[in-house]
């Protein structure tokens, strides 16, 4: 059992081969703000209005407030099983390391194999398995990060559970979702698992190397897309070949000097 | 099974409002889900039912009020129904849309004694 927060572990296992980091960063909330309304001891109606990721949404507003006051740049990237998320990001880590710090908790079921693969590429990797568990949530990685050397100024990626369903429910503290789906997946993705693609910030369509072999309509998946979410984002690349890399890379640096100037002004707000 | 895990949440919050409001058992759950959110109704029933299961909420009735989706159509400058994310404006066919409600997933109240 967890000491800070008395959670208990169940199925879930959080794993780097470290001694903890710091101790828990989230709170425990306990909303009052019930009201009775009927006072009949026999049968009473209560007014509760609590959403059902209430929980969740708080143990991931003490994530987010961890992550800002640092300037880290949180991607929570997303997919089915096989699009190439952990190749995408054992590549962008040995592409990017020596010009930002970079951190990732990998998600799973089971086995540690990607946060291996991620710490054999050369920085700090903690794995949660989540058991028979379908997502991550914000209070996993709440226990991951107390495992995890987070830098200032940095870019952590949460690699979800592959599963294009559970995981779009399920705020983590993170700055941007990603869902990265494969050309050879179906260019429909994006309207059969809508949700996924409706909370995304950024499409990545992966392999794209792979495309003189397919049938795959580039065009056709980017207007599905747009279609559930006309603000997302869209980059193609090749994790493997390198292609279209450099806009990726460029989506991140970006994304990581936002988080480094809003530290900074914060910062220097409290000191003025 | 996303749904489980929504379903232990609401035992947690059934339960927190047991401790402060002191009632003893629950008859009917009232929830508000927004016709975009991803939450099945059946689902979250099944699961409801098996994790309530000893707790002040066995046996209660899931009561769920479904929400309409709504949505900004920046062709027609009006809001519209929608039924899911990725439906095309009713009125003029096109995709130019943002959604205003229907992601809702909350205990609007309790029926207890």
């Amino acid at each position: 059992m967890c000491t800070t927060c008395g959670c208990g572990t169940d199925e879930v296992k959080i794993t780097s081969g470290q001694q903890p980091q710091r101790a828990h960063v989230h709170h425990h909330h306990h909303h009052d703000d019930h009201q009775v309304h009927a006072h009949d001891s026999e049968a009473r109606l209560l007014q509760v209005e609590q959403d059902l990721l209430r929980k969740n949404n708080d143990y991931a507003a003490a994530n987010r407030h961890f992550f800002s006051q640092r300037g880290v740049f949180v991607v929570n990237l997303m997919s089915s099983p096989g699009s190439g998320k952990t190749t995408l990001l054992v590549n962008t880590v040995g592409a990017q390391k020596t010009r930002y710090p970079i951190a990732v908790v990998e998600g799973d079921q089971q086995t540690s194999h990607d946060a291996e693969r991620i710490r054999s590429a050369g920085v700090p990797g903690v794995q949660i398995n989540t058991g028979k568990g379908c997502h991550l949530d914000a209070h996993m990685v709440g226990h991951a990060l107390e495992q995890l050397p987070i830098e200032n100024d940095s870019v952590l990626f949460i690699e979800n559970v592959g599963n294009l369903v559970c995981p779009a429910a399920f705020d983590l503290g993170e700055t941007r979702k990603v869902v990265v789906m494969s050309v050879t997946e179906g260019e429909d993705k994006p309207l059969k698992y809508p949700d996924m693609f409706a909370v995304s910030d950024l499409m990545l369509i992966n392999k794209i190397d792979l495309l003189p072999h397919l049938n795959f309509d580039t065009n056709r998946c980017i207007d599905y897309a747009r279609r559930v979410n006309p603000e997302i984002e869209i980059l193609q690349l090749s994790a493997l070949s390198g292609d279209g890399c450099d806009a990726w890379w460029a989506w991140l640096s970006s994304g990581l000097d936002t988080a480094r100037t809003m530290r900074k002004a914060a910062a220097g707000d409290q000191t003025a | 099974m996303h749904e489980m895990s929504l379903s232990q949440s609401m035992v947690e919050i059934i339960q927190e409002q047991a401790a402060v409001n002191g009632f003893q058992h629950v008859t009917v759950v009232r929830l508000e889900i927004g016709a975009l959110s991803c939450v099945e109704p059946a689902a979250l029933s099944f699961c409801f039912d098996s994790v309530t299961r000893g707790t002040v909420a066995e046996g209660a009735t899931l009561d769920i009020i479904k929400v309409p989706g709504r949505a900004w159509c920046w062709v027609c400058s009006r809001v519209v129904d929608i039924e899911g994310h990725g439906d095309p404006c009713p009125d003029c066919s096109g995709y130019q849309m943002q959604t205003r409600t229907g992601n809702e997933m909350k205990i609007k109240e309790l029926e207890v004694a």
